[in-house]
């Protein structure tokens, strides 16, 4: 009998992983998942709300592709779990049984208990049912001032997914007050220099951003919808809409009361087994029992569920594969400003780091460069306004380049659309004032690129 | 501020109104001079078509261009039909002179430029009469507000950056009556320019104080069209540079592609005849300028001295030497988004339909099809019609028979079928009327000959490619969306993979659009150009990567 490989969430680690192990055997998968049908691409919500996508335009896969790959969708959300017979329910009544079973089921907004979290008009955007809620809660866009369902809106939480709400609802001519908890943008993130970046960015779009404010209290008007919020300092605010964005924790509540070992996610190890037979868990669902040295112990964005979606399908294939990303890197856009960063870039220096940060006199590029201050070790970058190429600073990351060495070689790094200006002359010359260096710039090389040569 | 962008607009939808409604309210009347000077001018020697015209056409008052073209049509045609049937009686009564005599009565090439060229010097009422203050009425009033439009987006749309907002919600752009107004108005626009030229015959006259600045003679059908043309790139140029201020190469390549259309296509093709000299537009290559070797062409470039003869060697180096090199150094791009007429318009006036082109593998694989058969179809007329100019330079006395005849086919049948399906329908029907539903490169990306020789070069012998920034990319999809060559580029980034694609055009939005830096339009080694095909995408060190050749 052919192997029945059920994988429950058919997010990005679900989808990379059942794509995987079809490259590698032929055994039967199925996709359980309640969301929608098929794969969409969560990222991307954001861009069918603003009307520069479809929804269809989402989904990373035509239709056909399930079929013709021999994936089995089951559309439906799984109520319980009997690891004992390896068998599961669906919520429509289905048994089905497994071999071995993926739970790549993803996470859910954090609510942290405030009183009126669950008032109509207040929600947070991460499903596809958030998106669809989030239309009815507002207006269709291009509706005339005077008919405006929503005036204001209140978004609590300063992280990526409450900087893409702000922008969603700017275009749908909402004033937006955005309640960040810290004393600077993304603070737990990112530095001082980029924070401010960042902050400055967002009152351009006229965003109200209110820094250290935290929601206290939701209210609710005669209708029962959100009339206002109060913060902890007394201040209230007027709003018919409320966006919770403070972080995302695993969706895990319907495997709880069962054998399976959970504390935030669920517990597994470098292989991504859970305690039970036959049990994996990927993605943002995931807690690692021991993280990857100097990673966390959950990992929730895009590219870790791919990555880990890949290695989990080599196990299931019978070449049992160690979880082992490679060095960070991740990227997120703040309305026009694009963010990319790779290896380590903390809020603070840690012990014995070093920084170089240097900001285009316009005040929407920067880049911020981490170092070891003994040895001079390149540990991490981060970029607002220049893309710079993965492929070439995983490779410095790699082979343990100094600073001096990346920041002569940006031209190589450099992955800026053809006729941009380059800052690599402004960016050294500010580097060796800064510090004892004394750094020349090398020619753009495409043998080092493609590491033809060294 | 939205306000005035009303305003801009209401003011762009009046001037529109206006240029339709011109060609309904001014007449004609046609003289006998006319009449006569034409017949002449052309040897036509029929006298029931010229009775016929002095009778029905000459003196009437024809209230717009409609009428005045059914009259000539059924004129024309009723007397060749006259004419062809006493040939026909000749011939069965075996007389076969009368016949041929007869025969020569039969009036030559179609009744719509037969219309054309007795209409065009015989227009009378308000257009004709004030052609400049028409032509402000509608190309000036037009440019004007639709230039207050656009610069306000610069205040409008907030600070630079990547501004699609509400492109799905919006009529115009999401297939709304608006797009199906347009549509329908292109459509009827190039039916009208390629077949019925009489027709639009008032709008010539409203761009023939433009025409007098190049030594006047009255403007045709064809500077009409190409001062349309100019004039609309150049203003949608502008929108797209101010769409994509925050981006060079969408500016670099705007200025570009607008500066070829307008010196190239339009100014020196205007004033070389003003020097005496063939008025041709150099940068238009073989296949895509098919009539290139027809005998006309060949011989007017051979009796053109030293100038004739450098175009016609420059025609041929273009498209058998330059044409390759280049895009084996920079893609396709070169030509297609930066020179290139069609490529320029659909840039242009056509980027806000871009995404409608489709992404589906069907469609690729109908496109493979569809664009190559062109190709092949291009060169077969052009080995027949290369024949028969080859003949009428070295043995001008042959048999005209013989000279197109070759393997039995004619190579003027091939060539008029090539001009009706691919030269008038496909590349302007089809290719820019459709811009509003089907995306904006329709022409480019299923039917344009010289795209798919590029394109042959670009997917197996160039430097360029779209390189996918490892392992960045969040499938989002808003590449492919924009692509108007119906690319899936999504599919390979999501993947790791460069893009190598025969159809890309290196517009570079897809690069433009993408909201992770993740793509890059390059020319570089060819080394590992066409990516391995990687078990994983860069970021996970638990597999090796293919590409990882050196330690
Ligand atoms: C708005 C937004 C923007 C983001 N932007 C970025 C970004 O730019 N970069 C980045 O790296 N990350 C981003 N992220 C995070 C990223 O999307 C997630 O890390 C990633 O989608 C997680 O994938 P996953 O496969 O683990 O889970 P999910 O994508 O959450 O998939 C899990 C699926 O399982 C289904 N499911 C759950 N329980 C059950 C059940 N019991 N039965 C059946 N089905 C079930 C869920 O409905 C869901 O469809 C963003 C997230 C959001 C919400
Ligand atoms: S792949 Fe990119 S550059 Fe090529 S045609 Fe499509 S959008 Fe333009
Ligand atoms: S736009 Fe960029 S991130 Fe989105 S799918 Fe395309 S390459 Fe990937």
């Amino acid at each position: 009998m052919q192997e029945h490989i059920v994988i429950i969430g058919n997010g990005i680690s679900g989808v990379t992983c059942a794509r995987h192990i079809r490259k590698r055997s032929d055994s039967k998968i199925t996709i359980i998942s309640g969301e929608t049908e098929h794969f969409f691409s969560r990222t991307a919500l954001m861009y069918v709300y603003m009307g520069h996508m479809k929804f269809e335009h989402t989904k990373p896969y035509e239709d056909h592709f399930w079929e013709k790959n021999r994936i089995d969708l089951v559309h439906g959300f799984v109520e319980d779990i009997s690891y004992g017979t390896k068998t599961l329910k669906i919520r429509s009544g289905e048994d089905v049984s497994y071999d071995k079973l993926v739970l790549a089921v993803g996470s859910k907004p954090n609510k942290f208990g405030w009183t009126g979290q669950d008032l109509p008009g207040v929600q947070g955007l991460y499903s596809y049912q958030d998106l669809e809620l989030l239309e009815q809660n507002t207006h269709p866009y291009g509706t005339p001032e005077n008919k405006q369902r929503v005036k204001r809106a209140v978004i609590v939480g300063g992280g990526l997914i409450g900087v893409e709400l702000a922008e969603m609802l700017v275009t749908r001519n909402i004033k937006v007050t955005f309640l960040v908890r810290e004393n600077k943008f993304w603070g737990n993130v990112l530095p001082k220099g980029e924070g401010e970046l960042v902050k400055r960015h967002i009152i351009e779009h006229h965003i109200d951003l209110k820094l250290e404010s935290e929601l206290d209290v939701i209210h609710a008007g005669e209708d029962g919808k959100v009339s206002h919020i109060m913060t902890k300092s007394g201040e209230r605010i007027d709003c018919e809409l409320v966006g919770l964005t403070a972080g995302v924790s695993p969706n895990v509540e319907f495997l709880k009361g069962g054998d399976l070992a959970l504390q935030r996610g669920i517990i597994i190890n470098q292989y991504f087994e859970t305690n039970q037979k036959d049990v994996y868990a990927i993605g943002d669902c995931a807690q690692f029992d021991e993280p990857v040295v100097g990673r966390r112990n959950m990992e929730q964005v895009w590219y870790t569920g791919r990555i880990m979606g890949e290695t989990l399908a080599a196990t299931l294939c019978g070449e049992k594969t160690k979880y082992n990303p490679g060095h960070w890197f991740n990227s997120a856009k703040f309305f026009d400003i694009e963010y990319q960063t790779y290896g380590w870039v903390f809020a603070n220096n840690r012990e014995g780091e070093k920084s170089f940060y240097w900001e285009h006199e316009k005040g929407k590029m920067c880049m911020h460069f981490v170092y070891e201050g003994s040895t001079g070790k390149f540990l991490g970058l981060n970029t607002f306004g220049i893309r710079m190429r993965h492929e070439v600073i995983n490779d410095q990351l790699n082979h343990e380049r100094s600073i001096d060495y990346v920041i002569s070689h940006l031209a190589d790094a450099n992955f800026d659309p053809e006729f941009y200006t380059l800052h690599e002359p402004e960016i050294a010359a500010a580097f060796n004032s800064q510090t004892d260096y004394k750094v020349q710039l090398k020619k753009k090389s495409w043998k080092r690129i493609l590491r033809l040569s060294k | 501020m939205k306000k005035i962008q009303l305003i801009a607009i209401t003011l762009f939808a009046i001037t529109m109104v206006a240029f339709v409604s011109s060609l309904f309210i001014s007449g004609f009347q046609v003289s006998s001079e006319t009449i006569n000077s034409h017949l002449d001018s052309k040897g036509m020697k029929s006298e029931i078509l010229k009775e016929r015209l002095l009778n029905e056409v000459s003196g009437v008052e024809f209230s717009n261009s409609f009428s005045a073209t059914g009259k000539i049509r059924s004129v024309f045609i009723e007397s060749n039909a006259i004419h062809e049937a006493n040939v026909a009686e000749h011939r069965s009564n075996k007389e076969w002179d009368k016949s041929n005599d007869e025969r020569q009565n039969i009036a030559k090439g179609n009744y719509r430029d037969f219309a054309y060229d007795l209409m065009k010097p015989s227009g009378n009422g308000h257009v004709h009469e004030n052609k400049g203050l028409w032509l402000f009425l509608t190309f000036g009033l037009a440019s004007i507000a639709s230039l207050i439009f656009i610069l306000i987006n610069l205040k409008v749309l907030g600070p630079a950056g990547i501004k699609n907002t509400g492109i799905y919600f919006e009529n115009n752009t999401s297939k709304g009556w608006i797009a199906w107004v347009t549509f329908s108005f292109l459509v009827l626009f190039y039916i009208g320019l390629y077949f019925f030229p009489s027709v639009i015959i008032n709008w010539t006259y409203i761009v023939d104080p433009v025409k007098d600045i190049f030594g006047g003679g009255g403007a045709s059908q064809w500077f009409l069209y190409g001062l349309l043309y100019c004039t609309a790139m150049s203003i949608m140029g502008i929108r797209m540079i101010v769409k994509y201020r925050h981006n060079k190469y969408q500016i670099v390549r705007t200025i570009s592609v607008v500066f070829f259309q307008v010196v190239f296509a339009f100014l020196l093709v205007e004033i070389l005849p003003m020097f005496g000299l063939p008025g041709v537009d150099l940068k238009n290559a073989w296949p895509l300028d098919y009539d290139f070797l027809f005998d006309w062409n060949v011989t007017n470039l051979l009796a053109n001295g030293h100038f004739g003869k450098f175009v016609f060697v420059w025609g041929i180096s273009l498209s058998l030497v330059i044409i390759p090199v280049m895009v084996y150094f920079y893609g396709k791009r070169w030509y297609c988004s930066w020179v290139c007429g069609c490529g320029g318009l659909a840039e242009t006036l056509g980027d806000p339909y871009r995404q409608h082109s489709d992404k589906t593998v069907k469609a690729w694989k109908f496109e493979r099809y569809i664009i190559h058969f062109v190709l092949l179809f291009a060169v077969f007329m052009t080995i027949w019609t290369g024949y028969t100019s080859y003949q009428q330079v070295y043995h001008p006395d042959m048999d005209y028979n013989d000279k197109v005849t070759l393997l039995g086919i004619s190579s003027d049948t091939i060539r008029s079928w090539y001009g009706f399906l691919i030269g008038s329908v496909f590349s302007g029907v089809i290719g820019t009327g459709f811009y509003p539903i089907f995306g904006n490169r329709v022409w480019c990306r299923f039917g344009c000959p010289l795209a798919a020789y590029m394109g042959l070069v670009q997917r197996f012998k160039s430097r360029f490619r779209i390189t996918t920034n490892g392992g960045q990319c969040i499938s989002c999809g808003n590449c492919s969306t924009y692509c108007e060559q119906g690319i899936d580029v999504r599919a390979y980034a999501q993947k790791g993979q460069n893009i190598v694609r025969s159809s890309c055009v290196g517009c570079g939005v897809c690069a433009a659009v993408c909201p992770r830096g993740v793509l890059k339009l390059e020319n570089g080694p060819e080394f590992n150009r066409i990516s391995p095909d990687n078990p994983i995408v860069l970021g996970n060190e638990a597999f090796t990567l293919n590409s990882d050749i050196t330690d």
